[in-house]
């Protein structure tokens, strides 16, 4: 695997025009199947051995609710060969020359660690053995292991990792990529269902998560910033803050900003007034006498209103740019018998993880250490390094457990704002956002408007696919997470294939990924779209599907068969075959006011049908009796029950979405706080049925995936029940709620 | 002010403004993290404990209101041995990030203390009121279930 962070997020950062697949577009050797350099990670990093035989295995990767910590370690200890009970694990600090790329996002630890955790265990093993059979003068070869002790059968000896760590620990590991591994029949550990390895202390409330970091004359802290991003302070009372109650400094940041019309990801520090206490409820509520004079700056043209206006007016223009043609588009829709044409819309959302942002920094002769729940702790150091003026070799990241990630957590704002703090407290600071300020000042998934017409032949197939997709830029780049994935299904599976896309509205707030970046708008868009021609073709939408992608790639279409991360229809195909099966699809009753939808959709090397069952009251209220989904991650589910809770939560995730949005007036948020912002709540979650079919593919992620069908299964179901399209999200603006 | 406490059996005497709520008297001045800020407005129940056995959402409770009242947070919830509630919890592998658990948790067990055998009605009531951003619901309904059956296995709820 390349381990060249920052040119992966310079590729990733910096994508647009034909080829904008943002941040989790991840570079094409990423998660491929054939060779990668081993070399990448130091083995013995991973592993410590004691005496008494206790095994302590690293959990390299940031944890914020995707269940990495227990499977990545799960990878190291099958291989190695020991009992998953007698484990440890325990979180590594960011250093990617001992554990190579560390990183939360893009579904992509399954796919990156697959290999090379397995290899290091067996690495480890060998050395083990190695020095076992030297030890007894016998030929390595006719040494085996078994749960965590080397067995040489002829002579009856054996020993345990804790007698022979101290011999092996001297010797050179094998290169990894000359290492056999063990056949997936024989895995003891890979495929059983491990609990979490944090559920214990999460559960008896242990100070875990980086909310929690208390050092020894901290202080915490908060940052007021413009309720318009950007906005600097002219003025402020200051003084007569730092005389409030537990108030100890109060600091007006000047920001770092720069004057970049399309926002980076990592846009340094914001400006504001910042307020550090004894507790942070001293600096929360000694915000509520804060006086500020704003110079409200460049953001306030931002009206979400004036947004929809824009939108409706570039679809009357000719598309900006051609992102993707094949076929005759025109000729293809002038010959169909029907022409079908909806326009659809969706909205900017926040991430909303329970655990506001935050980061404890300390900053003390020229060495910094931080406690960060950062998705990339590589991009932590670089960032805190420049704002503190440290050498990054004297930065110090410490992944604390995440409350939730989602995408959220790449911008590490927070953690600069800790670092700078701490260096202008001169103390250890603690900054903790309040929820407003985390709702109000967050990486927005960008809101979009997509138009589109397709035709049908007089047997009911899509000849032809024409999409003109509206987003923010400057006509020439589009913003952060603005892109399009142009191979997206059904684009290489309808024969006349055109997406134009127009960037030209501008926005000054800030956007990133969202969980299922992409795929969470589009899926919603494509599948619900495909769902209306076959109810105007007069055929069941399950059909229409398994019939596209029983097709031959239209001409044009550039398939890539090795390429995971381009669709293999088969794929697609099964998981809505077997989602059908579960849910009992073809069997489905029809009765007014209830009603069954289907949806599919491949991303983040995974595909995932699904199907809900809904019915809708006389006041339009939705309520989701059931899901079924139906996954394929490959040729193995690493953790069973861990990756059947992460597909609820991924569904129940993508139903939320179906009643958020963030709004603007004036540049300034409009939602603040769940009350206006809904979550999916208890009484609302539906229950769900979970399949996985094994597929012969090295194994793909589950962080995304699950998320995208939700939304489309659930409109579409809500049409089978009512007749009524929703198009337009969230569901109030379509004219539904969630009962 | 001064204010005496009773947190988790203890008695604790600290000195803070009235209107400085439980929340960050816990988390700040007693160093009891467990409890955690969600919304700051009780809309999420991430921050909930036990007064006098009930629920409540501690980021709006006044540490003026509760002095001398029996508070229980999840650190305090099992004394000798885990609570059923929690040991269920892990069991079933309830968490993905793991955030809101303790106020699940301590919402779950006012439930059980009230509710021996809940249904799965009286689960959505008495749990609708604490978001879980991940969305670990189906098994916050399995452990429930899982806990009312071990709390009866014990002999009656604790």
């Amino acid at each position: 695997m390349n381990l060249d962070r920052r040119s992966f997020l310079k590729i990733t950062a910096t994508a647009s025009g034909a080829f904008v697949l943002g941040i989790y577009g991840v570079p094409e050797a990423f998660g491929q199947a054939p060779r990668r350099p081993f070399n990448a990670v130091e083995p013995l990093a991973f592993v410590r051995i004691a005496p008494n035989g206790a095994v302590t295995i690293m959990a390299k990767n940031p944890e914020g609710g995707q269940g990495v910590k227990t499977h990545l370690p799960m990878l190291i200890a099958e291989e190695l060969d020991i009992d998953w009970k007698d484990v440890q694990v325990e979180q590594a600090d960011g250093n990617d020359k001992l554990y190579g790329f560390q990183f939360l996002g893009g579904s992509t630890a399954t796919p990156a660690n697959w290999d090379t955790l397995r290899r290091v265990g067996a690495a480890w093993r060998q050395m083990l053995i190695t020095a076992a059979a030297a030890s007894w003068s016998v030929p390595a070869s006719d040494c085996t292991t078994k749960a965590g002790r080397v067995v040489h059968s002829a002579s009856g000896r054996s020993a345990g990792y804790g007698e022979l760590v101290a011999k092996a620990a001297t010797l050179t590991p094998p290169a990894l990529d000359t290492l056999k591994l063990k056949d997936p029949s024989s895995f003891t550990i890979i495929g059983t269902s491990c609990g979490g390895v944090d559920n214990g202390p999460i559960v008896t409330g242990k100070p875990i998560f980086g909310i929690d970091v208390e050092l020894p004359g901290m202080l915490h802290a908060v940052l007021h910033k413009c309720p318009v991003f950007g906005g600097k302070v002219k003025s402020a009372n200051t003084e007569e803050i730092a005389k409030l109650p537990g108030v100890r400094k109060v600091i007006v940041v000047e920001g770092t900003l720069g004057n970049e019309k399309i926002l980076p990801l990592n846009p340094g520090l914001e400006p504001g007034v910042a307020i550090l206490a004894d507790s942070w409820w001293y600096a929360e509520n000694a915000r509520k006498s804060l006086k500020i004079e704003w110079d409200f700056g460049q953001g306030t043209f931002q009206n979400s209103d004036a947004f929809t206006q824009q939108a409706a007016d570039a679809l009357k223009q000719p598309f900006g740019q051609v992102v993707s043609h094949y076929g005759d588009v025109d000729g293809s829709l002038q010959s169909a018998s029907k022409v079908i044409e909806a326009t659809y819309a969706y909205p900017f959302l926040s991430h909303n993880s329970l655990e506001p942002q935050g980061s404890t920094a300390s900053l003390k002769d020229g060495k910094l250490e931080v406690w960060s729940t950062t998705q990339d702790p590589a991009a932590a150091r670089r960032l805190t390094a420049r704002i503190t003026g440290v050498n990054e070799a004297d930065v110090t990241i410490h992944m604390m457990r995440a409350g939730g990630s989602f995408g959220r957590r790449y911008v590490n704002d927070d953690d600069v704002e800790a670092a700078w703090l701490s260096k202008q407290a001169g103390v250890p600071v603690n900054i903790t956002w309040s929820r407003e300020d985390d709702m109000t000042h967050d990486s927005y998934r960008p809101s979009g408007t997509i138009a589109l017409k397709a035709g049908l032949d007089a047997k009911g197939s899509v000849v032809a696919w024409r999409q003109h997709y509206i987003t923010f830029g400057d006509g020439k780049q589009s913003i952060l997470q603005g892109g399009i994935d142009p191979r997206d299904f059904p684009a290489g599976y309808v024969p006349a294939y055109q997406l134009g896309m127009s960037n030209s509205i501008p926005l000054y707030i800030r956007t990133g990924p969202l969980r299922s970046p992409g795929a969470n708008s589009q899926a919603f868009v494509y599948q619900s779209f495909l769902d209306e021609l076959a109810h105007a073709a007069g055929r069941d939408p399950l059909d229409l599907q398994i019939e596209m992608l029983s097709r031959q790639p239209a001409t044009g279409f550039v398939v890539q068969p090795n390429n995971p991360q381009a669709l293999n229809p088969e794929r697609l195909r099964g998981v809505l075959e077997l989602v059908a099966e579960m849910s009992n699809w073809r069997k489905r009753k029809s009765e007014k006011g209830r009603g069954m939808g289907i949806a599919a959709f491949f991303t983040h090397q995974t595909y995932f049908a699904e199907v809900a069952d809904v019915s809708v009251d006389s006041q339009n209220r939705i309520t989701v009796h059931q899901m079924w989904a139906a996954g394929d991650v490959g040729s193995q589910v690493i953790n069973p029950r861990a990756a059947e809770n992460l597909t609820y939560g991924g569904i129940i995730d993508g139903l939320s979405q179906m009643e958020q949005e963030i709004t603007l007036l004036k540049g300034a948020v409009e939602q603040t706080n769940f009350t206006r912002q809904p979550m999916l709540r208890m009484r609302q979650a539906p229950n769900i049925k979970v399949q996985f079919r094994k597929t012969e593919y090295s194994p793909t992620g589950l962080g995304e995936p699950m998320l995208p069908p939700a939304l489309p299964a659930v409109a579409n179901a809500v049409f089978a029940a009512t007749g009524k399209r929703i198009r337009t999200l969230p569901l109030k603006r379509s004219g539904f709620s969630f009962a | 002010m001064a204010f005496t406490l009773k947190v988790n059996k203890q008695s604790r005497t600290i000195d803070v403004p009235g209107e400085m709520p439980l929340l960050w008297v816990l988390r700040d001045v007693l160093g009891l993290k467990g409890t955690k800020y969600g919304c700051g407005i009780s809309a999420c129940g991430a921050c909930t404990v036990h007064v006098d056995g009930r629920a409540v959402r501690s980021c709006v409770t006044p540490v003026s209101s509760v002095e001398n009242r029996n508070i229980t947070t999840i650190e305090g919830l099992a004394d000798t041995e885990t609570h059923p509630v929690q040991m269920a919890w892990e069991e079933t592998d309830v968490p993905q990030c793991g955030y809101c658990h303790p106020g699940q948790i301590m919402s779950a067990v006012a439930l059980l203390s009230k509710t021996p055998k809940p249904t799965d009605t009286d689960i959505d009531s008495a749990m609708s009121g604490n978001l879980c951003r991940c969305g670990t619901y189906p098994r916050i309904r399995e452990a429930i279930h899982r806990a009312a059956e071990m709390q009866t296995a014990k002999g009656g709820a604790r």
